[in-house]
């Protein structure tokens, strides 16, 4: 396929969605069906597309393929802003995802969302996410992934408060767009210093230019902590992790396209994408923020009852990792993450919703309005209830979980080769494998509590157990084919050894070299993470093993009791059961000065300076005017203009008086005149 | 006697009385004589000029066309008179102001 075709086929892929989300939004309520067909219809087109684009990424076989073409919008002089595609082989597999997990998350809502009062609104909105989601991953330049990273977030905004009329959902909405706004902050900043540095915002020419060094040192640190700040907001990186696992109040389906697999992976995307002018400082940075919060959320999850809950935090640890992964240097493995993860987390959230959706009917049918449909300490025995969901599940938290045989001990195992590879380099960088590999164990231990309190042991609600069913086939479909998706054999091809990551997706996936001057170049990276890879193999199967039998004997087999050691670590149990006290230290030492502070200042603005100052000078003004009204209207109009008027009338009213109309009188007044003046004239 | 000043005197007695005549008498009618006078004494004029100050027969002449102007002028005037006294049953001047507002 030739560059010009892809970027035809870009075209329909970006701009489809959109026309459904302007169709829909328009006229969709009066569509039959309320036009969801319209919404499934844009977005397969768009993923038989991105099957045509990847399935000639395979054939073709280029792993430097790349191709751009922008168009100008505006030229301001030295101000030139271009709207433009970049598209090479990451572009064609994200483009794949975003499709693919759009088109599982349409197709699931069909049945999920069925009887919503808003559904022609919410597929109107899915399609508004689809093309912004788009648009970040065909941008070629910081400007238009300027545009559309924010318009994610509105279609974020708008579809976690889809249930507005929920307080809960409506704070979450602001919550989230609020907490991205902190974040984008630092990315507008970075590209404005990118930008005055260096005079544009295409990826290339901004590579260009750090090559030549006309942008380094300290400078670009901080352009790179600038825009890493975007991805700490969009990927819910420590510290602004608090508004993913409140996202969780929008729809399931909505979890798992946005707060799951694609727009939290916005932030990953982009530091992969501009991972070349990251400067050593900067990517340590960047490691830390990711290591951190990969095993700071995993410990958040181990507590969490909420099934949406857990499997929120899990997606910020598991961020957390491709963060990692970036900031050590191994950013095709965090991006390999990226992808592997969107499936089997999106397969994770579509079961969670499946089982919500079976709760719900069932606590529907009991006319009970008061048990929380999404409590795991609700649920348990679903096993021969849903037998579709459990399996599929099974295989996605064996995924990622990182067990052989799955795709998530793949990438995983990338990840952790890099990191290990980072530590042993740079040996006073302990802390980062460490993190690593512990965020491995608690995601086996917690995946594992997950699956079992909810679909092993005895049915916690006998009484509703009876009216739990297996879901229809729009939400089970999508949940096979993440499953199966979730299997090694998928990213090997054409090889079959499920131990090595190497296949189609190495191959035609390549690191680039950075472009910073101190940073090792992309063959050292490969070399290490070479050589730490049958340690970090053997490490994280022993890791994710261990994760696993500890679940099981704690949750399956009740040989270690919980509660106790609940009882035992009451200290640290409640501060990971209240997720660190985050929002409430947030609220106290965050929003409430800030409050204050507010109060204060607009006490010096509304009751000292509009009060004193400018109605002080309304006051004088009104008495200013009050003195030249007077002036005016009883001075200049009583006496001048309207004593000129009246004096001549008052003169015409005498003089009218001479006008008789008596002939014979003005005669004599005419025989008057003549007398005086021959009167003068005898003088 | 046979002065210029004598026939001046004559006829500035007669405009003099014209004069009075038009401008107090509430008569039209006798406003009208009251012109016919005035007429007169600028005729006596004209001649007493012609033969007193070598206008030889321009001042004949014109004292000619005054009273043919003045046969006409009477008969236009009468003809109004005669039709205010059929309107209005008088020739009282003062009362022919339905004009006036």
């Amino acid at each position: 396929m030739t560059g010009d075709m892809l970027i035809n086929y870009a075209l329909g892929i970006l701009f489809l969605p959109l026309l459904s989300f302007i169709i829909l939004i328009l006229v969709g309520k009066r569509l039959p069906r309320q036009g969801d067909w319209v919404a499934i219809g844009s977005v397969l087109i768009t993923l038989i597309l991105s099957l045509a684009m990847f399935g000639s990424m395979l054939l073709s076989h280029d792993p430097g393929f790349s191709h751009e073409a922008s168009i100008e919008w505006m030229d301001l002089g030295a101000f030139r802003i271009e709207l433009g595609f970049l598209i090479d082989n990451i572009t064609i597999v994200m483009l794949l995802v975003v499709a693919l997990i759009s088109t599982m998350t349409h197709v699931f809502s069909i049945k999920y969302m069925a009887g919503d009062i808003r559904y022609s609104r919410y597929y109107a909105y899915l399609g508004l996410f689809t093309f912004s989601m788009n648009g970040i991953v065909l941008a070629n330049n910081l400007f238009s992934l300027y545009i559309f990273w924010e318009l994610v977030g509105v279609s974020s905004y708008l579809l976690i408060g889809h249930w507005f009329e929920k307080d809960s959902a409506a704070d979450a909405g602001k919550k989230a767009f609020l907490t991205n706004r902190v974040g984008d902050i630092g990315f507008f900043i970075g590209v404005m210093l990118i930008f005055t540095a260096l005079g544009t915002f295409n990826y290339g020419e901004i590579f260009q230019g750090v090559a030549q060094g006309d942008m380094a040192g300290t400078l670009l640190t901080l352009a790179g902590i600038g825009l890493f700040m975007g991805a700490i907001g969009k990927s819910s990186q420590f510290p602004l992790h608090i508004w993913l696992p409140d996202a969780m109040e929008g729809p399931t389906p909505v979890s798992a396209l946005m707060h799951a697999a694609t727009m939290v992976a916005a932030g990953v995307f982009l530091t992969v994408r501009l991972f070349p002018i990251f400067t050593p400082e900067a990517l340590l940075f960047i490691a830390y923020v990711g290591g951190f919060t990969a095993i700071f959320a995993a410990t958040i999850a181990i507590t969490q009852n909420d099934i949406k809950k857990v499997l929120a935090y899990s997606t910020v640890s598991q961020l957390g990792y491709m963060i990692l992964a970036v900031g050590t240097g191994a950013y095709i493995a965090g991006f390999f993450h990226l992808v592997t993860h969107a499936m089997f987390k999106a397969c994770l959230f579509y079961g969670s919703g499946s089982v919500i959706h079976a709760m719900h009917h069932a606590l529907h049918n009991k006319h009970d309005h008061d048990t929380d449909p999404q409590d795991m300490r609700n649920m348990g025995g679903f096993k021969s209830k849903m037998p579709v969901t459990y399996w599929t599940m099974v295989v996605a938290a064996l995924a990622i979980s990182g067990v052989p045989l799955f795709s998530g001990f793949l990438s995983k195992d990338a990840i952790l080769a890099g990191t290990l590879a980072f530590g042993t380099h740079h040996p006073q960088h302990f802390l980062l494998p460490i993190f690593g590999f512990g965020a491995a164990l608690i995601t086996a231990f917690y995946m594992f509590r997950l699956i079992f309190m909810t679909f092993h042991n005895e049915p916690k609600l006998p009484e509703l157990y009876d009216d739990i069913n297996e879901s229809p086939k729009e939400m089970t479909f999508p949940l096979v084919l993440l499953s199966t998706l979730s299997v090694f054999i998928f990213y090997t091809l054409p090889y079959f050894n499920p131990l090595s990551d190497h296949g189609w997706f190495m191959e035609l996936v390549k690191a680039k070299d950075s472009m910073v001057p101190g940073n090792p170049s992309a063959h050292e990276i490969a070399e290490g993470i070479h050589h730490s890879h049958t340690l970090t193999m053997i490490l994280s199967t022993l890791v994710a093993a261990l994760g696993i039998f500890l679940s099981w004997s704690v949750y399956l087999k009740k040989r270690i009791s919980a509660d106790a050691w609940a009882e035992k670590l009451t200290p640290y149990y409640n501060l990971s059961l209240n997720k660190y006290f985050f929002d409430e230290n947030y609220d106290k030492y965050l929003y409430q000065p800030l409050l204050r502070l507010a109060d204060r200042i607009s006490f010096i603005d509304w009751d000292l300076y509009d009060k004193y100052f400018i109605n002080g000078f309304g006051h004088v003004t009104k008495w200013l005017s009050f003195l030249t009204g007077r002036t005016d209207y009883d001075g200049l109009d009583q006496t001048i203009v309207d004593g000129l008027g009246r004096s001549m009338s008052k003169a015409g009213s005498t003089l009218k008086e001479v006008q008789t109309g008596r002939l014979q009188n003005y005669m004599l007044f005419a025989l008057f005149g003549v007398v005086i003046i021959v009167i003068f004239q005898s003088f | 006697m046979d002065s210029l000043q004598t026939y001046l005197f004559i006829s500035a007695i007669l405009f003099s009385l014209g004069l009075y005549g038009v401008i107090t008498r509430r008569n039209g009618i006798a406003v009208l004589m009251g012109i016919e006078l005035i007429l007169n004494s600028a005729n006596i004029n004209f001649i007493a000029f012609a033969r007193f100050g070598g206008m030889n027969l321009s001042g004949h002449v014109f004292a000619l066309f005054v009273i043919i102007m003045a046969a006409a002028e009477a008969a236009v005037a009468l003809a109004i008179i005669i039709n205010i006294f059929n309107n209005l049953q008088t020739v009282n001047i003062d009362e022919a102001q339905q004009l006036k507002l």
